[in-house]
């Protein structure tokens, strides 16, 4: 990479920072706690809209993983969100009226809430539908997983969106508060992703899973990336670029290794679709609030009304990391 | 007992050697804050057998930890008489068996010294490429902090030729800094008229924790057991892995005395191994080579990783696969054209999975005609060519224990063709010129016979080229149609054999070929139109090749 690339990017970089400080005032705090947060704390930010029903779930799988903190932000929701995440202590809550999708789709919200309060936290972005699984998830907390980074001098983990579905249709089994979506969306594409390297940002660029299958058959092309990094070291320098597919400075997507070694990484178990996907479609669809004019959303409503089907004879049946491993799909890397 | 992080868990530790004992000496790293370090003494002043020594600033790969370990040791040697070895531990050093057992071993071996300590010549766990010259060249910038510094230090020395002379009479030797000396030993070396001499050359050596008491005890001692007591693995870049609570069961039939490094939250090890009663410490049968193998594991996953695995931690650069794809497979070229129902046959000779053509333009032609295969990989077209590469090696790792053949051509896809050649999974069989075959059997007007042959020639001359590139690592065998159908069951047995499966016996039943009566007379008639067709070789016009009997043919046996 030149001086000039070089050059771009930190132009870029900072672009996206002048943008976050103007949104800021975008954000209304409801229900500051930032004091609380301790130095040790991990902490989860994320942008949602209407999800009152994934709340508790959500909340409860993150602070058995160990998440000290929670920084939210409600995209004025009408189902009662915003008062249950008043009601929980380990949460602090900022409301906006303003547009999602002129927000950069809630990118440059949290990109200023980070930069605020996350500076020197492990921080994990996640939507309330997407779970965190890392190695070894099953007997270590993530401290233990953030403190091995530390130690290693890595600063961001790489963890590819798993897209899950039920069997069936997908409005068969309805979702209830408090229980694990992934009871009920168990099932996944084992084996159908393609990834290409981003020159300019150095990611890798995945796509594939039920929604390429599906939705996409014709036009792969058009298929939702899947690479996430979600959980990085923050520093008030770094800033999202699009959604948590990437970062700048663009050292923390080499999240990936380039000479045959597997880099250790995980998986974000998407439970999109069950049965409130249905609803969250054809609402979103009106609001026309997200990526490239919804497209996806489109596409969606256009297969679902038809076979609302995901699940194949090929797809896995999900149980637990060590089997993702297995597959292919994440890694152990050098943690042992 | 050197610490510098998580106070608490040394506490527990040191606390468990006084209980059984043993004196301990506690060096705090200067970079603790003195508030903490005042408040850790404190806590701490209630046992007579704890003292703390001199504090130096520690930092990786520095002499600070040799000094603070020479402090350390000075005063334990002074203040603690009746301590005959002295173990060198850290903060994150756990005991795994009872502390009795040490005391009893070390006991029976008054004389023996346990320190890890071999020349740099015969080891290979330098990392960094800095073995030998890590003793003749100067450090005085950290690798931490100064990076850039340091690396221009050692390059400027290296072009100017520079290189310390060592002290006589000392042969350098590394190893883990965890080490176990008698008193004797020990006492040699600190109170040694000369150690001016050696404390100041090792001050510029780089990493003088694994050398200087390594390369000291050799002058020394007169038994020394070139392995650390203390259980520590390396990961790739050096740095020590961490256990944590679900090697517990591992730890508990690893045969070590001290383990490192643990991690500070593993409560349920601190708790299984520091409650000494003899009924959580009942040793199961001993079986170091596990942790051994678990960790060598490690480190090979992460430099080599699993071969022919794309996925987004693991995407290697070109040539840096170690295997392009994860197991081997094989690729017929003009097979399905020459002889009917030739995957069925195949099939039943090899028991592989036999596909058609899984790149043909329309969609991919997978066995039984299924929509899809393992891993929910669809027969799309479209989405196979958006990048037929991760097609073809998803294709394989997801049927991973499962021989995969199919069928290639000059009408398919050809994105593939380089990526196959130089795979050394590859079996590529090849008969060229047989795309030819249905075009003769076609019933459509000649002028686009002949175009359609033309372009498909064309498209395998360039396939075979690829193919016998010097870069291919395929195992490649081509024969000219004409060639392969003069004795067509010598070629087929050995690639049978070479796929090795399910039948060991020789071939009982050969293909059916398709009726070529008439052939050489339609390569004639392309030829009178202009269009030279050479990839099949040489055929007769008048009547088919020698080899073929008169109409259609019993599968016939070969003995």
């Amino acid at each position: 990479m030149g001086a000039l690339q070089s050059y771009r990017l930190r132009l870029q970089r900072q672009r996206w920072r002048i943008r976050a400080f103007r949104k800021r005032r975008d954000l209304k705090a409801i229900s500051d706690r930032t004091d609380q947060i301790r130095d040790t704390d991990i902490m989860v930010f994320s942008t949602l809209r209407n999800e009152k029903v994934r709340l508790p779930y959500f909340l409860d799988y993150y602070r058995k993983m160990g998440v000290g903190h929670f920084v939210i932000v409600d995209n004025d929701s009408t189902d009662g969100s915003l008062d249950y995440l008043c009601g929980q202590s380990d949460v602090s809550v900022w409301h906006t009226k303003a547009s999602y999708k002129r927000a950069r789709f809630g990118v440059d919200w949290l990109n200023w809430l980070q930069r605020k309060h996350a500076h020197g936290h492990w921080t994990l972005v996640v939507d309330p539908d997407e779970f965190l699984v890392y190695p070894f998830c099953d007997t270590r907390p993530l401290r233990a997983l953030t403190d091995w980074l530390d130690a290693s001098s890595i600063k961001s983990f790489s963890a590819m969106l798993l897209d899950m579905y039920p069997k069936g249709r997908l409005d068969e089994q309805p979702y209830e508060e408090g229980r694990d979506p992934i009871e009920i969306a168990s099932w996944f594409d084992s084996g159908n992703y393609t990834m290409r390297k981003n020159k300019k940002f150095g990611n890798l660029w995945i796509q594939g899973g039920p929604r390429s299958r599906v939705f996409f058959g014709d036009e792969p092309a058009k298929a939702p990336a899947l690479n996430k990094i979600p959980l990085v070291k923050w520093d008030r320098k770094y800033t999202y670029v699009s959604s948590t597919h990437m970062l700048l400075p663009r050292g923390l997507n080499q999240v990936y290794d380039e000479w045959g070694g597997e880099k250790a990484s995980g998986v974000l178990l998407h439970a999109k679709f069950i049965d409130t996907f249905t609803l969250k479609a054809a609402e979103e669809l009106a609001r026309s609030q997200h990526y490239s004019a919804s497209v996806e959303y489109k596409a969606y409503a256009d297969s679902m009304r038809d076979d609302p089907e995901l699940w194949c004879k090929w797809s896995e049946k999900y149980i637990n990391w060590r089997q993702l491993e297995i597959l292919g799909l994440m890694s152990k890397g050098n943690w042992a | 007992m050197l610490v510098h992080t998580a106070l608490n868990r040394a506490e527990q530790v040191a606390r468990h050697w006084t209980a059984a004992g043993c004196p301990v000496v506690i060096h705090v790293d200067r970079n603790v804050p003195r508030a903490t370090y005042k408040s850790f003494e404190q806590i701490m002043s209630d046992d007579p057998l704890i003292r703390f020594c001199k504090r130096h600033r520690c930092e990786w790969g520095t002499w600070g930890i040799v000094a603070a370990s020479q402090s350390a040791s000075e005063m334990m040697l002074e203040t603690f008489p009746q301590a005959s070895h002295i173990y060198l531990a850290s903060g994150s050093c756990l005991p795994l068996r009872p502390v009795q057992e040490l005391v009893e071993y070390l006991a029976a071996r008054p004389r023996t010294d346990f320190i890890e300590s071999a020349t740099t010549a015969e080891v290979p766990w330098t990392v960094g490429g800095l073995d030998q010259e890590r003793f003749t060249l100067r450090f005085p910038f950290s690798w931490k902090r100064n990076r850039y510094l340091f690396d221009r230090y050692v390059e400027l020395q290296r072009s100017l030729g520079l290189k310390r002379k060592i002290p006589t009479g000392l042969v350098p030797h590394m190893g883990s800094q965890w080490w176990c000396l008698t008193r004797q030993t020990l006492s040699a070396i600190l109170q040694d008229p000369e150690r001016d001499t050696y404390d100041r050359y090792f001050k510029r050596v780089w990493i003088p924790d694994e050398s200087y008491y390594q390369s000291l005890t050799r002058v020394y001692s007169t038994n020394v057991e070139s392995r650390s007591l203390t259980l520590s693995k390396f990961d790739f870049q050096g740095k020590p892995h961490i256990f944590y609570d679900d090697h517990l069961q591992l730890l508990r039939r690893s045969d070590c005395f001290v383990a490192r490094k643990i991690w500070p939250h593993a409560n349920r090890l601190y708790q299984a191994f520091l409650t000494d009663s003899s009924a959580s410490m009942k040793r199961t049968e001993p079986n170091p080579g596990k942790i051994d193998r678990i960790f060598a594991k490690a480190v090979e996953r992460r430099t080599r990783g699993r071969a022919g695995l794309y996925m987004q931690s693991r995407f290697p650069n070109l040539d840096w696969e170690n295997g392009v794809t994860c197991n081997p497979y094989s690729v017929f070229e003009g097979f399905a054209e020459l002889f009917d129902n030739f995957d069925t046959w195949l099939a039943k000779a090899t028991g592989a999975r036999v596909h058609g053509h899984v790149f043909s333009p329309d969609r991919a032609e997978y066995s039984g005609g299924q929509k899809m295969i393992s891993g929910a990989l669809s027969d799309s077209a479209a989405k196979r060519d958006y990048d037929p590469r991760a097609f073809l090696t998803s294709m394989i790792w997801n049927t991973r224990g499962e021989r995969q053949c199919f069928q290639f051509g000059p009408q398919d896809t050809q994105d593939i063709g380089w990526m196959v050649a130089r795979d050394p999974n590859a079996q590529v069989s090849v008969i060229s010129g047989a795309w030819a075959v249905p075009l003769f059997r076609s019933n459509r007007n000649f002028a686009d016979l002949r175009k359609d042959a033309a372009e498909l020639q064309k498209i395998e001359s360039k396939h075979l080229d690829t193919l016998r590139s010097a870069d291919a690592k395929a195992r490649i065998r081509i024969w000219t149609m004409a060639e392969f159908i003069e004795a067509p069951m010598e070629p087929l047995q050995t690639i049978i054999d070479e796929i090795g499966q399910a039948n060991p016996r020789r071939l009982t039943e050969a293909p059916t070929m398709v009726d070529l009566e008439g052939f050489g007379q339609f390569l004639q008639n392309l030829k009178n139109q202009g269009m030279h067709p050479y990839l099949m070789g040489d055929f007769p016009v008048e009547h088919g090749p020698v080899y073929m009997p008169k109409p259609p043919r019993k599968p016939y046996l070969v003995q």
